[in-house]
């Protein structure tokens, strides 16, 4: 049998190579490649030949190298270690090559995915007699200061535990739980294997009615994003979706971040690396590295772990959803991932669909975007997985087959826009094609835990932006001079809410996370103030006045002014706001 | 190994294929002898004994029956050594200028390894180039990549030229610092004018210049940038030094990959470029930056002509994904007699955030900087709306508008070939501008920075 386990190289184009001498290997199998056993993935079968993409660089290969099978797919080792590491696209330590290799990641340089000699605490669950079913918790490690990692009975094993060790330090090796089951004894360690390109299972799948809370004022009011959903941000370079993508990683309420870097520049992954260790999160006072796992497969890395990447991100998220975790996963960018479909596609030959992409990107798309879910797992206990994907339409055009295809599958689609990042407005999220269709679901949440008028402001606030762009387009053509008082009202509040309240500072220190109570209040003080002031237009007042009282001022510079810890300040302000506009009112009176 | 092979299967444009190979590799480089001259090639793809060799000398004159072929058993490698500094190289790195052999110190694989993302570090440091627009607006940060996006006609070599000679990454000793510049099918007299002007700055000695001209052979202006880029890596990180990287032009190497790509018989994607152009851009802009434990830092200023000035064109657009930002050329700008044409509003730098401000140039930096867009930004509506109903019937404070903006590009975005501004001269400059506006439409500046910085002392108000 030594022998139908091996195939030798007898093409090379790229990172794509053919195998001659064996069939026996199977679709999506793990292969080593070559002398320096590059890791590789069965990708086709022919009757004489097997396609093989290739995870390295292929420079130096030569035919009739061997090529070995592992009879198994492409996996990902899941167990304590997780956080707070950076990994390549195929879940290798990025830290650990560099200790090998220096500043260069060298290729063929095979490792362990985790620590296997770190010693880790474990507190057991699980006793001998107990009868256990897959995903229930036998054991607990502290992972970091903010997770406790559950160790879980692998998917698919069940039976009666006829062997427990006590608790104690162990690495992620040794067997801590013999299960029996019928006949076959499993031996249970810390780590659990899984491979990338399948789901985990569940129990069943629940609705998503639970905001995922951002503090970014335009995505938690107008278009908020559910737990367990799934979100776009399109946008053309320049315009923003790294920085919006970070900032979610930064002050997502999820309980662990999956931030795989696909096809994107390295410094980003190395601005991450700088940054989220000094950052706090707000929840659990600890720095946000250590909810936070990294994927970083930047662009020039090679193109075939590119793809596998967000396949090994969406893994680990899962396998911490089934603790019960709520797992956000920010992929930047999905259309990296999918022109590295195309690039491998095109060494195929494949027969290409809409701009050389091959016709299966759709159905890729779709089975990604719905590993996303919040379900209830085996154990009972809850979890989420939320995707916010990247989209990087080419030339800033949305009609481009990786935006419309990703359309299809998100219901969340917050597009980022040129024009508004030339005017460094950011978020550069246009209000006007971005849509969520969660606001439904999640208007219950919101009257319950923000405020019962939440969605009614929020409503106004929608119409006011509205009316302004219809008003825009009549100013373009003629001045807004011409405009009646009613309606230059309306463009200076919609610029109020604007300036105010949809651009928001990244780099301001009270700005850049704002609860959502202090969203509701901001919008409160802007409707009141607008809603008193078209009393006073429609006496008669000249807006032209209202605007020198610097009212509007006041409203654009309440997310510096008021602190996110105190709300007080809101009284006085609307008092104040109220006084200005009867003093108004009194001197045109008279 | 010294096995010849005679004779070729099939030649298609610059690829020939060589039949009956044994022991061929992946990217291993060929030896082609016609007659009496010898041209190398590369593997670029094999199936069983049939190698697919790119040319890079071109397929001119050879026959399926004239060439004898020699493997050379190894990957295209670039000699490096410290005497390359000063020296005129061709397109695959061999001396053109006259002065002798270099004698290599050590060789190294052309296409590099990625750098391992957790070994970067951070780009923080600014460097001065003395032109307002880029200091003030799209600062440069040493290890940046920041591409020129220019067009035909447009004087973008003047500049390219401008940031060498004013960058201040000069200062740092002339030890310390380098310029690799690699000519991939620009014009003879374009080379000729960056050679001329780094000698009357007095740094040719610093420089090391690649040359492949607009008639040299298409095939080798695919490895012209990867040797630059393994000379500049060893300068680096090797011995520590600044590289400064300037490529140009990259639109001339993308059309030979798209015509390689095309000979290859590959599937197309948009405008016939093959499907990985963004990976191969991606594996000549990635290799800049600075590394944990090393001085040295590579900084890149790639220039690319857009083809009819369309922003949105495959290699404008897929280099704007890969680069940190990227400084835009205008026509317009060239015709109203405005140098640097620079149009700041599409240009844009990612790592400024991180080197200016307090500590770095000046605490108002961002603050201004963010206004001036802003203001400038609104200037444009302005003007459309002035273009419709005639400036005479704008608004007063339009009219404020209208006058900030000519006053902006006349004084801040304009500025002569030999002018060289320091920083705090650009922020003044800037605030002086800022002050042709009322207070209240300065909203992206809090009130303690309009305090300190918009109000006129008055012991200067003499000057305005």
């Amino acid at each position: 049998m030594e022998n139908s386990s091996h195939g030798t190289i007898y093409g090379i184009n790229g990172p794509v190579i053919k195998v001659r001498g064996n069939h026996a290997f199977q679709m999506y199998e793990m292969v080593l490649v070559g002398h320096d056993r590059l890791i590789g993935e069965v990708i086709r079968v022919f009757e004489t030949e097997t396609i093989v993409q290739v995870y390295e660089n292929t420079t130096g290969l030569k035919p009739g190298e061997p090529v070995i099978s592992t009879g198994k797919p492409l996996t990902v080792k899941l167990g304590p270690g997780i956080i707070g590491n950076v990994f390549d696209g195929i879940e290798r330590p990025l830290e650990r090559i560099a200790e090998k290799t220096g500043i260069f990641i060298k290729r063929g340089s095979i490792m362990d995915n985790l620590d296997r000699n770190k010693l880790w605490h474990v507190r057991m669950l699980a006793r001998p007699g107990d009868y256990v079913n897959q995903g229930e918790f036998i054991a607990e490690v502290k992972e970091t200061e903010s997770v406790i990692h559950k160790i879980m009975v692998p998917p698919g094993i069940k039976g009666e535990v006829i062997e427990a060790v006590g608790d104690g330090e162990y690495n992620i090796d040794q067997t801590i739980v013999k299960v029996r089951d019928g006949k076959t004894i499993h031996n249970l360690s810390l780590v659990q294997e899984w491979p990338v390109r399948e789901p985990r299972p569940y129990y069943h799948r629940l609705p998503l009615n639970i905001p995922l809370i951002t503090g970014q004022r335009i995505i938690d009011t107008l278009f908020p994003m559910a737990k367990g959903g799934a979100a776009a941000i399109p946008g053309g370079f320049g315009t923003g979706k790294t920085l919006t993508q970070h900032q979610l990683a930064k002050w997502a309420n999820a309980d662990i971040i999956v931030y795989v870097g696909c096809g994107e520049r390295g410094n980003e992954i190395t601005e991450v690396l700088e940054d989220f260790p000094k950052l706090v999160d707000p929840r659990t006072g600890r720095p946000l590295m250590e909810r936070t796992v990294l994927i970083g497969n930047t662009s020039n890395m090679p193109v075939a772990a590119r793809e596998a990447s967000i396949y090994t991100g969406i893994t680990l998220a899962e396998y911490y959803r089934d603790m019960g975790y709520d797992v956000a996963i920010m992929a930047d960018s999905t259309s990296r991932w999918a022109e590295a479909l195309r690039e491998i596609s095109g060494r195929l030959e494949e027969m290409p669909a809409e701009e050389g992409f091959p016709a299966y990107l759709p159905s890729r798309l779709s089975e990604f975007y719905e590993r996303a879910g919040r379900v209830e797992n085996f154990n009972k206990t809850e979890g989420s997985v939320s995707i916010i994907g990247a989209v990087s339409p080419q030339g800033g055009d949305f009609s481009e087959p990786v935006t419309q295809n990703t359309k299809r599958f998100v219901r969340c689609f917050w597009a980022l826009d040129k024009a508004l990042a030339y005017t460094r407005h950011y978020p550069a999220i246009n209000w006007t094609n971005s849509y969520s269709e969660y606001s439904q679901e999640l208007s219950e949440w919101y009257s319950v835990n923000a405020h019962p008028e939440f969605m009614d402001k929020k409503a106004k606030i929608s119409r006011i932006l509205q009316e302004e762009e219809k008003l825009l387009d009549i100013v373009k053509l003629i001045g807004s001079d011409i405009l009646p008082d009613e309606q230059k009202l309306v463009l200076e509040t919609a610029r109020a809410i604007r300036q105010g309240f949809l651009q928001q500072n990244a780099y301001h220190e009270q700005d850049t996370y704002v609860p959502i109570k202090k969203q509701y209040l901001m919008m409160d003080s802007i409707l009141r103030f607008y809603e008193k002031a078209v009393k006073l237009v429609s006496i008669g007042v000249p807006v032209s006045v209202i605007r020198k009282s610097g009212a509007f001022e006041e409203l654009i510079r309440i997310k510096y002014n008021i602190p996110n810890d105190d709300f007080s300040a809101f009284e006085d302000l609307n008092g104040r706001l109220e006084k200005i506009l009867e003093e108004i009112e009194a001197e045109y009176k008279k | 190994m010294n096995v010849e092979y005679m004779g070729l299967k099939e030649i298609s444009g610059p690829l020939v294929v060589i039949d009956g190979v044994k022991d061929a590799s992946y990217e291993e480089m060929v030896e082609i002898t016609v007659g009496r001259n010898k041209r190398l090639g590369r593997i670029i793809e094999i199936y069983g004994e049939m190698c697919v060799v790119q040319v890079f000398e071109g397929t001119r004159g050879i026959s399926l029956e004239n060439t004898r072929s020699r493997l050379l058993g190894k990957p295209l490698k670039m000699p490096l050594s410290m005497e390359l500094l000063g020296r005129v190289l061709d397109g695959i790195g061999r001396p053109v200028d006259g002065l002798g052999e270099i004698f290599p110190e050590k060789s190294r694989d052309i296409n590099g390894e990625p750098l391992n993302p957790v070994m970067r570090e951070y780009p923080r440091n600014f460097i001065q180039t003395g032109i307002s627009s880029i200091d003030g607006l799209i600062t440069l940060i040493r290890g940046q990549k920041l591409p020129v996006f220019s067009g035909s006609g447009l004087p973008h070599n003047q500049l390219a030229v401008q940031i060498v000679r004013q960058a201040k990454i000069t200062d740092a000793g002339n030890e310390n610092f380098a310029v690799v510049f690699a000519a991939m099918g620009v014009k003879h007299d374009v080379a000729e004018y960056f050679r001329q002007s780094f000698q009357k700055s007095g740094v040719l000695d610093r420089v090391v210049m690649f040359r492949n001209l607009a008639n040299d052979p298409v095939v080798e202006r695919i490895v012209t940038p990867r040797c630059a880029l393994t000379v500049a890596e060893y300068l680096a990180y090797d011995k520590g030094m600044h590289v400064l990287v300037i490529l140009t032009d990259m639109t001339a190497y993308a059309e030979a990959l798209r015509e390689i790509s095309s000979s290859k018989g590959e599937i197309p994607s948009r405008k016939g470029y093959p499907g990985y152009l963004y990976s191969d851009l991606a594996s000549i802009y990635e290799r800049a930056g600075m590394v944990k434990g090393c001085k040295g830092s590579i900084t890149q200023i790639p220039i690319l002509t857009m083809p009819n000035d369309d922003i949105t064109h495959p290699i404008p657009d897929l280099t704007g994904y890969i680069t940190e930002g990227q400084i835009v050329l205008d026509k317009n700008f060239a015709l109203k007699g405005i140098y640097p044409p620079i149009n700041v509003l599409p240009s844009l730098s990612r790592l400024m955030k991180d080197g200016i401000g307090e500590g770095y140039t000046r605490e108002d930096h961002p603050h201004v900087a963010n206004q001036l867009f802003a203001s400038y930004a609104k200037v444009q509506e302005v003007r459309a709306l002035a273009s419709v109903i005639g400036e005479e019937e704008l608004s007063p404070v339009d009219k404020l508008y209208m006058n900030f903006g000519r006053e902006f590009e006349n004084r801040f975005i304009a500025q002569d070939f030999r002018e060289n501004r320091s920083i705090e001269d650009t922020l003044d400059l800037g605030w002086e501008l800022l002050r042709l506006l009322p207070k209240e439409e300065l909203d992206r500046l809090s009130p303690d920075i309009i305090d300190k910085y918009y109000t006129v002392p008055e012991s200067k108000k003499g000057d305005f």
